[in-house]
C-alpha cells in the first residue's frame, strides 16, 4: 500500500471542434447505394413520388465532412471519455461498473443476432429464442422469482413495469381508485420513487433509522388501505443490508399490497440471498450491472423483471416460451399490461449476458458477490485508516456489503474542500470522477464506491492512495483541489447557471449559433 | 477435479487468486466471507449452491457454445428480407461499427462532463443533426425507443395543456399505440383513436373534427405512417389542432427527411422516432432509441423527462464544456416530483446514429431517401404483377414501406410467408390480425439494400407461392 506512486497522468484533450464547425461544403463521407437504373427509369423521378408540398426542397443543414474526418473526430471523442474497461471505475458507486469482456462484443456483432429482424418467423430464430429462454432460467434460480421479462431496456424501464403490473393487480381486484399509495425509503434509487409517480402512484418515502433503512415502526406507520404497494432496494445505496426486510415485505402484504425488490445492487447477494425467500412479489436485475454488459454511456442496458406466479400473467407480451420441442413467442396473453417497448427487448445486451453467466457459471458466481464483499470491506478500511476524517454514518459497527456512502463533511468543515471538489480531483489521476450521492444527500458532503469483483488490490490500493493525496491537498493546497480538474479532457464550467438559463442554454448547434449571435 | 478447478482464478476476477484473496480478508481480519454476509438472518439465506450452467472458462469454448446458438437463427444476410415496421435493415457504416465498439463509449456510463467529455460531445452533435433533420433547436437524450418516445409526448402534452384526452391516428404501429396506452394511462387515460380513409391511408380528417374537443391535449400521427403512407394533409391537421388549444406529434423515419419534408415546417409541435436506421444494427429490435425533439421554448423545455445535454463554456478560454440543462426537472433531481422518470436507456445509439448523420451530410440523405421512393414504387408496381396480388393496398405515396393485399390469391399471409421461407425469404409483416380490415395484407419494406435483382426475385417467388 505504501508504495502505491500516483499517475501522472494527463487524459486526451483534443479540443476538438463541434463536428458542425468541420463542414466545408460538398464534402462526402459515404455514399449510399443508389438504385439500378431500370429502377430509376421505372420509377421515375423521386420529387414525382411524393405528395404535393411534401418533397424536402430545402436540405437538412447536416455536416459534410469527408470520412477520415468523421472518423478522426469520432476517435478524439472516445480518447475524451474514460470508459470503465480503461480505467480504474470503482468511482461509480451503486453503478457496478464490471469489465465488459470483449469476447461478447464479438458475439454480439455476430449476424446471428445483429442481422435478425424482430418479426421473423419462431422457426427461424430458435438460437436466439433458446438464449432469451435459458438466460430466464438462470435468472429465475437466482432470485427465486417464476417467470422473467427481457423487454425492459434498463433498470428504471423494469421498475416503471412492474408498476404498472401492480396497477393491472389492483384494477383486477376491483381496488387501484383506493390503493395508489407506495412505500419507499429515502436511500432507494430515485427511479423507485419516480416511476411509480409515472404509473399513476402517490409516494411515501420513509427516513432512515439509525439503521440506515426505515424503522419496522414506520413502515407499520406508513401502510393503510391505501397502500399499492411497497419499491425498495437491499442492501441499499449506503451498502447495508436490511435485516428486517421479510418483516417490511409481510407488513405491507398484511395491508393487502405488492412488494417490489430494486435487485440494482444484486452483484453481492449471487448465491447468497433471493428475493423470494424475503418474499418479494418482484424483483429486477440491472443486467448491465450485475451481469456483465455494457452502460454503453447510458444505455442499452437491460432491466430484467422477475415476479411470482400469480402476476405472470401480466407480463409484457410476447413471452418466450418453450413447449418441449421448439421455443415460440407467446402474443395470447390478455391480461398483460401491454408493451413498455416495441418487439422482445434489448437482445443484443442479452447475447452479451448470456454469455457472460456461461462464463462464469455456478463455480464463479458466488465467488463475484465473495470478492465484491472482500473487496469493499479492504477498500472501506483501507480509506478509514488513511483518512481520519473520512465517516461512514448510520449503523455503527455494521459491515457494509458492496459499498458504502461515505462522507467528507469533517474534511469540509476543517478545510472547505467539498465532495464535489475531490470528485472533479480524483479525474486528475486518472480515475473516473466519483458518484456522491442521489439528491437529496441524506448524507452530508457524500461519496459512493463500489469496487466490484473486476477490480485487484492494486486498482484498491490506487483508489485509496488518490483519495489520501488529496485529503493532504486539501489543507496544504486546497486551490488545486478546488479548481480541479487540471488534467481532464475538459475544465469546470465557467458558469453553470447558463444551463439553467432560456436565454443561453442549447442542447443543438443551431440553438447554440442562434444564442451566441455567431454565423 | 472440480476443487482444482475452483482454485483458478477467473479472468474477470482479478482477486479471486486465492493467495490474494487470502491477503485481503487477513487485512480486512476476518477469516472468511461468511463473517459479513453472516449478518443476513438465516431464513433469508439461500443454503444450496445455485442450480446454474458450470462455467465455460475458456474463451474459445465460449464463442463456439454461443456461435453454435446463434448460429441456428437464420438471418438476413442469408435470407432476403422484407420486413420492417419500426425496425429496419438498412446498411451499418463501417465507420460507424468502429465507434460502436469502442471501448471508451463502450463502457463509460455517468461520468461528469470533464473526464467524459467525449461523450458528452457526442451526444451533443447527435442532438444537433437531429435538430437539423427536423429543423427543430431542442433534442433529448435518446429514450429507449420510438414507442416511448411518442409516449413520452403524450404525458408532455397533457402537462403542457392540463388535458386528458389524447387522439392517437389508428395507422400507428399497433405496438407503439399500446405503449402509449400503458404509459399515457396516468395522465392521459382517455385515449381515442382516428381512423384512416380505407382507400388513401390517409388520416381521416373529418373524423379528427368530430372527435376534436376542447379537452384533447394531443394527436399523435405518423409520417410516413405505419403503412408507407406519406401523409399531405398535416398543416390542415396542425391548424385543427391549434385552433382548439391542442398539441400535435409526428412520428418519422428519420431516414426520409432527405427527401420528406419535416413536421416542423407543417405546424407540428413535437417530432419524434427512431435512431435505429441510422447505422445501428437491427439485433433482433434491440438496436432501438428514441429522439423527442420541439421548439426551444420554456414550456417545452420544462416538460421533457429526459437528460438534456447543453453547451457552455468552461474556465478556459476558447474550450467548450457541457452540463445538462435544467437538471432539476429530472428524476435524478425531484424524485417523484420530477416529470416522469429517466434511467439507463439508449445513448450508445444515439452517438453512433451522430456518426451516421455525419458521414451522410445532407447529400446522402437526399440521394438515400431519393433511391428508397424509387424502389418503393418499383417494388409495388412488380409485385401488382403478381395474379391476385395488390400494391399498394392504398392509393397513396409510399416511403420504403407499403402493404400488399393477397385476398385475390385465396391464401393467408401466414401462408405466404411460410412458403416464402422455402425460397429464403422473409415476407412482410402479417397485418391480418391487427389491422383485420385489410384483409390478408402484410407491410413490405425495401432499403438500400434491395437490388433490382432482390425485388424481381421476391415477385417469381410470390408467383410460383400463390400458384396462379
Amino acid at each position: 500500500m505504501e508504495d502505491v506512486k500516483l499517475r501522472n497522468f494527463h487524459q486526451a484533450h483534443w479540443n476538438e471542434p463541434i463536428i458542425f464547425e468541420l463542414s466545408v461544403p460538398g464534402r462526402r463521407g459515404l455514399i449510399p447505394p443508389a438504385p439500378d437504373e431500370e429502377i430509376k427509369k421505372e420509377a421515375g423521378d423521386a420529387k414525382n413520388l411524393v405528395p404535393k408540398g411534401m418533397f424536402r426542397e430545402q436540405l437538412p443543414a447536416l455536416p459534410e465532412l469527408d470520412q477520415k474526418r468523421v472518423l478522426a473526430h469520432y476517435i478524439h471523442l472516445a480518447q475524451e471519455t474514460l470508459g470503465a474497461n480503461l480505467c480504474n471505475d470503482i468511482s461509480q458507486g451503486t453503478c457496478t461498473m464490471k469489465y465488459n469482456p470483449r469476447i461478447n462484443e464479438e458475439l454480439a456483432a455476430h449476424p446471428g443476432i445483429a442481422s435478425l429482424h424482430p418479426w421473423q418467423d419462431v422457426d427461424t430464430v430458435q438460437g436466439i429464442l433458446q438464449m432469451y429462454y435459458e438466460f430466464e432460467e438462470i435468472l429465475k434460480e437466482i432470485s427465486g422469482m417464476d417467470k422473467f421479462s427481457l423487454h425492459p431496456q434498463g433498470g428504471a424501464h423494469a421498475v416503471y413495469t412492474a408498476a404498472s403490473i401492480m396497477r393491472a393487480y389492483h384494477r383486477d381486484r376491483g381496488e387501484l381508485d383506493k390503493r395508489r399509495e407506495i412505500i419507499s425509503a429515502a436511500f432507494t434509487h430515485p427511479c423507485d420513487h419516480a416511476a411509480p409517480a409515472t404509473a399513476g402512484f402517490r409516494l411515501i418515502i420513509l427516513p432512515p433509522s439509525e439503521n440506515g433503512y426505515p424503522s419496522i415502526e414506520a413502515v407499520k406507520a406508513a401502510v393503510s388501505e391505501r397502500t399499492a404497494g411497497m419499491f425498495i432496494t437491499n442492501p441499499e445505496d449506503t451498502g447495508i443490508y436490511n435485516t428486517e426486510i421479510d418483516q417490511f415485505v409481510k407488513i405491507v402484504h398484511d395491508a393487502g399490497g405488492l412488494c417490489f425488490y430494486d435487485q440494482a445492487n444484486a452483484n453481492v447477494l449471487l448465491g447468497i440471498a433471493r428475493a423470494r425467500e424475503a418474499g418479494f412479489d418482484m424483483c429486477h436485475f440491472n443486467i448491465h450491472k450485475t451481469f456483465g454488459t455494457p452502460h454503453g454511456c447510458s444505455g442499452p442496458g437491460l432491466g430484467a423483471l422477475g415476479v411470482r406466479d400469480y402476476l405472470a400473467k401480466y407480463l409484457p407480451f410476447p413471452t418466450v416460451e418453450y413447449d418441449g420441442e421448439k421455443y415460440y413467442l407467446d402474443f395470447d396473453r390478455p391480461e398483460s399490461v401491454g408493451k413498455i417497448r416495441q418487439f422482445q427487448g434489448p437482445a443484443g445486451v442479452l447475447v452479451r449476458a448470456y454469455a457472460w453467466i456461461r462464463a462464469v457459471g455456478q463455480e464463479y458466481l458466488k465467488e463475484v458477490s465473495e470478492i465484491s464483499t472482500i473487496n469493499h470491506n479492504y477498500l472501506q478500511k483501507k480509506l478509514q485508516e488513511l483518512i481520519p476524517e473520512m465517516d461512514v454514518p448510520y449503523a455503527p459497527g455494521r459491515r457494509r456489503l458492496e459499498e458504502a456512502r461515505y462522507c467528507w463533511q469533517k474534511l469540509f468543515e476543517a478545510t472547505g474542500i467539498s465532495t464535489t471538489d475531490i470528485m472533479r480531483r480524483v479525474g486528475d489521476f486518472g480515475l473516473q470522477h466519483y458518484w456522491t450521492s442521489h439528491h437529496p444527500w441524506v448524507v452530508p458532503e457524500p461519496m459512493t464506491l463500489e469496487p466490484c469483483e473486476s477490480y485487484g488490490k492494486e486498482d484498491l490500493d490506487e483508489y485509496a492512495a488518490v483519495l489520501k493525496h488529496i485529503r493532504d491537498e486539501a489543507y496544504s493546497d486546497p486551490e488545486v483541489v478546488k479548481n480541479a480538474p487540471h488534467k481532464c479532457a475538459s475544465h469546470k464550467l465557467a458558469d453553470e447557471s447558463a444551463l439553467d438559463d432560456p436565454k443561453r442554454w442549447a442542447t443543438t448547434w443551431r440553438a447554440y449559433i442562434k444564442k451566441k449571435g455567431r454565423t | 477435479m472440480e476443487e482444482k478447478e475452483k482454485r483458478r482464478a477467473h479472468p474477470y476476477i482479478p482477486n479471486s487468486v486465492p493467495e490474494i484473496k487470502e491477503e485481503l480478508l487477513k487485512e480486512i481480519g476476518i477469516e472468511s466471507a461468511e463473517d459479513i454476509f453472516g449478518q443476513i438472518p438465516e431464513h433469508l439465506r439461500l443454503k444450496r449452491p445455485l442450480n446454474i450452467p458450470k462455467a465455460i472458462t475458456s474463451e474459445y469454448e465460449l464463442k463456439k457454445h454461443v456461435t453454435n446458438l446463434l448460429s441456428k437463427n437464420k438471418n438476413c444476410e442469408e435470407y432476403l428480407n422484407f420486413l420492417g415496421g419500426g425496425c429496419w435493415q438498412h446498411y451499418v457504416p463501417a465507420v460507424c461499427k468502429t465507434i460502436m465498439e469502442r471501448d471508451e463509449f463502450l463502457s463509460a456510463y455517468v461520468g461528469e462532463a470533464f473526464a467524459d467529455h467525449g461523450k458528452f460531445q457526442a451526444q451533443f452533435e447527435y442532438a444537433s443533426c437531429i435538430g437539423e433533420l427536423v429543423d427543430m433547436d431542442m433534442v433529448n437524450t435518446p429514450t429507449y425507443d420510438w414507442a416511448m418516445a411518442c409516449a413520452t409526448t403524450v404525458r408532455m402534452a397533457s402537462r403542457m395543456t392540463g388535458r386528458g384526452k389524447a387522439l392517437i391516428a389508428a395507422s400507428i404501429s399497433p405496438e407503439r399505440l399500446s405503449c402509449i396506452e400503458n404509459y399515457a394511462w396516468s395522465s392521459t387515460s382517455d385515449i381515442e383513436t382516428v381512423k384512416y380513409d380505407p382507400k388513401t391511408g390517409l388520416l381521416d380528417v373529418d373524423d379528427l373534427k368530430s372527435k376534436l374537443s376542447d379537452d384533447v391535449c394531443v394527436l399523435y400521427m405518423e409520417n410516413p405512417n405505419f403503412f408507407g403512407v406519406i401523409e399531405n394533409q398535416g398543416q390542415e391537421i396542425a391548424d385543427l389542432l391549434h385552433s382548439k388549444g391542442a398539441l400535435l406529434s409526428v412520428g418519422v423515419d428519420p431516414i426520409s427527411l432527405g427527401v420528406l419534408e419535416p413536421p416542423a415546417h407543417y405546424g407540428a409541435d413535437f417530432a419524434c422516432g427512431d435512431v435505429q436506421p441510422m447505422g445501428i444494427p437491427m439485433s433482433y429490435g434491440g438496436g432501438l432509441g428514441g429522439f423527442i425533439a420541439t421548439h426551444d421554448e420554456p414550456k417545452f423545455v420544462a416538460e421533457y423527462p429526459s437528460l438534456l445535454f447543453g453547451i457552455a463554456e468552461t474556465v478556459e478560454e476558447g474550450e467548450y464544456g457541457f452540463g445538462e440543462v435544467l437538471y432539476e426537472r429530472t428524476s435524478y433531481a425531484s424524485r417523484d416530483k420530477a416529470k416522469d422518470f429517466l434511467g439507463t436507456m439508449a445513448q450508445l445509439h444515439g452517438i453512433v446514429a451522430g456518426v451516421y448523420m455525419a458521414l451522410m451530410g445532407p447529400q446522402g440523405m437526399k440521394e438515400l431517401g431519393e433511391g428508397l421512393l424509387q424502389r418503393a414504387s418499383y417494388a409495388a408496381k412488380k409485385l401488382s404483377s403478381v395474379k391476385g396480388v395488390k400494391a399498394p393496398l392504398f392509393d397513396s405515396y409510399h416511403f420504403k414501406e407499403f402493404t400488399v393485399n393477397f385476398d385475390g390469391t385465396k391464401k393467408t399471409v401466414a401462408e405466404i410467408n411460410k412458403a416464402l421461407l422455402d425460397h429464403k425469404i422473409f415476407g412482410g409483416k402479417d397485418l391480418s390480425k391487427d389491422f383485420p380490415e385489410m384483409g390478408q395484407s402484410a407491410l413490405f419494406c425495401v432499403t438500400e439494400l434491395h437490388s433490382k435483382e432482390d425485388i424481381d426475385m421476391l415477385a417469381d417467388a410470390l408467383a410460383s407461392v400463390v400458384g396462379m
